[in-house]
């Protein structure tokens, strides 16, 4: 007998499998918090079982996308980023990489594995680095809305001078995903580097704040991806009609709409690392991190 | 955004393409209410989400919609808020497990915010389910009474009593938006029965009414009462309790049912919790599957002429072992004092037995 209760689909039985049962009363303590207060969990190594939610997952067929804009000398970025992708990314996902850029003769071919597939999408390159940092919200929107909806089911945007260094896998997907920028986990709110001034609409208080996260990682189903970075989109413009550009372009503005719009699913300084800085050993394994780069240069 | 400027960016022969193409597939008319959906105010109602969900993604992607918030299915937005800052290197909990290894919250005292959690659930309305046949009557009072005081406070509730003697429900003083709702139902001679049929009964009533008057179907017993807190933090597409005498124990000393005959049987070497029969919900599409799910096993056990164990807890528990709940609630939300010692890692009781005479209460 069917139930017309539209649009969910059932829980998918897990199929028997031997692992070890959680142990509800641990002895020694975890180090870093798992669940923040709304309840949404903070994803590092050892809060999951990773085998376990592969069964959960692999059954469901999902193809995940991601975002990367290559435009300008970034361009020298994607070969790196899609060979470690194709190491550490959603292994034995179907996966679908969207490559935005100015010069797509620029972008080299990556040998992909199976069930894995790259399109180049050309878009309009500027001269300065900051229009084309907020253009990025804009452009994602408007590719979910015109042809990403109909080929994935799960987005994360991703910076591209960045390199994957260990795996990342399905305990990634959440309805919004958010990563915790690895500048600020140990810092008061305060002290995040907010849009400070009121007349911007990334405007926040100095009470106010749950993290801060970092612009080069975030995701989620495609729809709330599409809501989110059309959010921000309006943000950045009403921004622009008023002559203000936020402290931290698009990463103001998505840090303002993770406050009204909690993630349903934070990644810990894991899931985006800076190997400039020296890895505490709160966290276990680094699985996607900036690369040493020249940032004056390239953004010249 | 205005969905002209899409095609409008498309040179002339792709357009004329496209617009073939999509009057044939009916695409055109799925992107542009797609579109316009999206920037339509936003609903409380389940339907134009469904609608949104159903045109944006075929029926295979519908598998992704399982970690969504059924109420809305979109990201909850909250105002300005004041509250203490969480901190990524002080965990709230550390003598406890606040997370399964698949991702879902064990709720313990401490480990959430209500601040943030009703902002994002405001405007559902929780259904309650509790069943009191014969002699059970006698714990409507007391069960209602604290759960005015303690249930989903601030949220509309409606309560479903089932009952073999409408008569015999007490009137009791509700506040605004809540509302008891009678259903009466047939009782059955064994206690083992009354208990079993639930599940018939809710799934029955699931799909007929709740779908239609709630977001979420919180399933109770009902020789209980409420003693502190129990609010949206339990909401989820799918949650059980942990049943306070098994909490400590190996997998091997769950009671599960042993006997491969039975359809609620679970092997030694698996198992997750043992949860408990007296509390569990979710989304009312979720606890319809697993009420009908269990009612149909438990009709397939008694044509195996086999009983299990603990009747609708057995079926409950494989049921749970193969449908992981999204939220798991800790023994806080289901003890017994008279049992059990209370330890200090249970910081509230919420949810607490009342003293009953078995053989008084049962079968007469």
């Amino acid at each position: 007998m069917k139930l017309q209760y539209k649009g969910e689909k059932p829980f998918q039985p897990v199929t028997p499998s031997q692992y070890p049962q959680p142990k509800l009363l641990e002895q020694k303590p975890t180090e870093l918090l798992t669940l923040t207060p709304w309840l949404a969990p903070i994803v590092s190594e050892g809060t999951f079982d990773p085998e376990l939610l592969h069964r959960i997952y692999q059954p469901l067929n999902l193809t995940v996308g991601v975002t990367v804009f290559a435009v300008g000398k970034y361009t020298q970025f994607v070969q790196h980023f899609l060979e470690s992708a194709e190491q550490f990314f959603m292994q034995g996902f179907r996966v679908h990489y969207y490559v935005f850029t100015n010069d797509p003769t620029a972008i080299p071919r990556v040998r992909l594995g199976s069930g894995r597939l790259a399109s180049i999408i050309p878009i309009q390159g500027h001269s300065r680095w900051e229009e084309i940092s907020t253009r990025r919200m804009e452009t994602i929107s408007q590719h979910i809305a015109e042809r990403a909806h109909r080929e994935i089911d799960y987005l994360f945007c991703l910076d591209v001078d960045m390199v994957f260094r260990n795996p990342w896998g399905p305990e990634t997907l959440g309805d919004l995903v958010a990563a915790i920028h690895p500048g600020y986990f140990a810092v008061p709110r305060q002290q995040f580097p907010y849009e400070r001034r009121p007349l911007s609409t990334a405007f926040v208080a100095g009470g106010e704040g749950d993290f801060y996260y970092g612009g080069a990682v975030f995701g989620g189903r495609v729809a709330r991806v599409y809501d989110f970075t059309r959010g921000c989109h309006m943000g950045i413009l009403a921004d622009k009609a008023n002559g203000i550009m936020a402290a931290w372009q698009e990463e103001s503005h998505l840090n303002r709409r993770f406050i009204s719009h909690k993630p349903s699913k934070v990644l810990s300084p894991e899931y985006l690392w800076d190997d400039r800085k020296p890895q505490p050993p709160s966290l276990k394994l680094i699985r996607f991190s900036t690369l040493d780069k020249d940032t004056d240069w390239l953004r010249s | 955004m205005d969905p002209r400027e899409f095609w409008g960016k498309s040179s002339k022969f792709w357009l004329c393409l496209i617009l073939l193409f999509a009057v044939l597939l009916g695409f055109y008319s799925n992107v542009f209410s797609l579109i316009s959906t999206w920037q339509r105010e936003e609903s409380q109602s389940q339907d134009t989400h469904s609608v949104v969900l159903q045109r944006m993604q075929p029926e295979k992607k519908e598998s992704s919609e399982r970690d969504c918030h059924l109420d809305t299915c979109r990201i909850p937005e909250v105002p300005r808020l004041v509250y203490p800052k969480a901190q990524l290197l002080k965990p709230t909990r550390v003598d406890v497990l606040v997370m399964t290894p698949w991702f879902a919250p064990i709720i313990w005292d401490g480990t959430f915010d209500s601040a943030i959690l009703d902002a994002q659930f405001r405007n559902i309305t929780v259904g309650l389910t509790v069943f009191a046949i014969k002699k059970y009557v006698v714990f409507l009072k007391l069960f209602l009474e604290t759960a005015e005081k303690h249930f989903m406070v601030g949220h509309k509730v409606n309560y479903y009593v089932f009952t073999d003697q409408p008569a015999n429900v007490p009137q009791i003083p509700l506040q605004e938006g809540r509302q008891v709702v009678v259903l009466e139902v047939r009782n059955y001679k064994r206690w083992q029965d009354i208990s079993m049929h639930r599940m018939e009964m809710i799934s029955n009533f699931s799909q007929q009414r709740f779908l239609r008057e709630v977001h979420y179907l919180v399933c109770l017993d009902v020789d209980m009462k409420f003693s502190d807190h129990v609010g949206v933090e339990i909401l989820a597409p799918l949650f059980g309790t942990l049943h306070p005498g098994f909490y400590r124990g190996d997998r091997q000393s769950f009671t599960y049912e042993r006997r491969p005959l039975s359809q609620a049987y679970i092997p030694r070497d698996e198992g997750d919790f043992y949860y408990a029969g007296g509390f569990f919900g979710g989304s009312v599409p979720e606890v319809y599957r697993l009420t009908m799910a269990c009612h149909q096993v438990m009709m397939a056990d008694q044509a195996n002429g086999i009983e299990a164990v603990w009747h609708d807890e057995s079926h409950l528990n494989r049921y749970l072992l193969y449908h992981k709940p999204s939220k798991v609630l800790s023994p806080e939300y289901l003890w017994d004092e008279h049992m059990l010692q209370r330890p200090p890692l249970l910081r509230k009781l919420r949810y607490v037995a009342v003293p009953k005479n078995h053989a008084e209460i049962r079968n007469r």
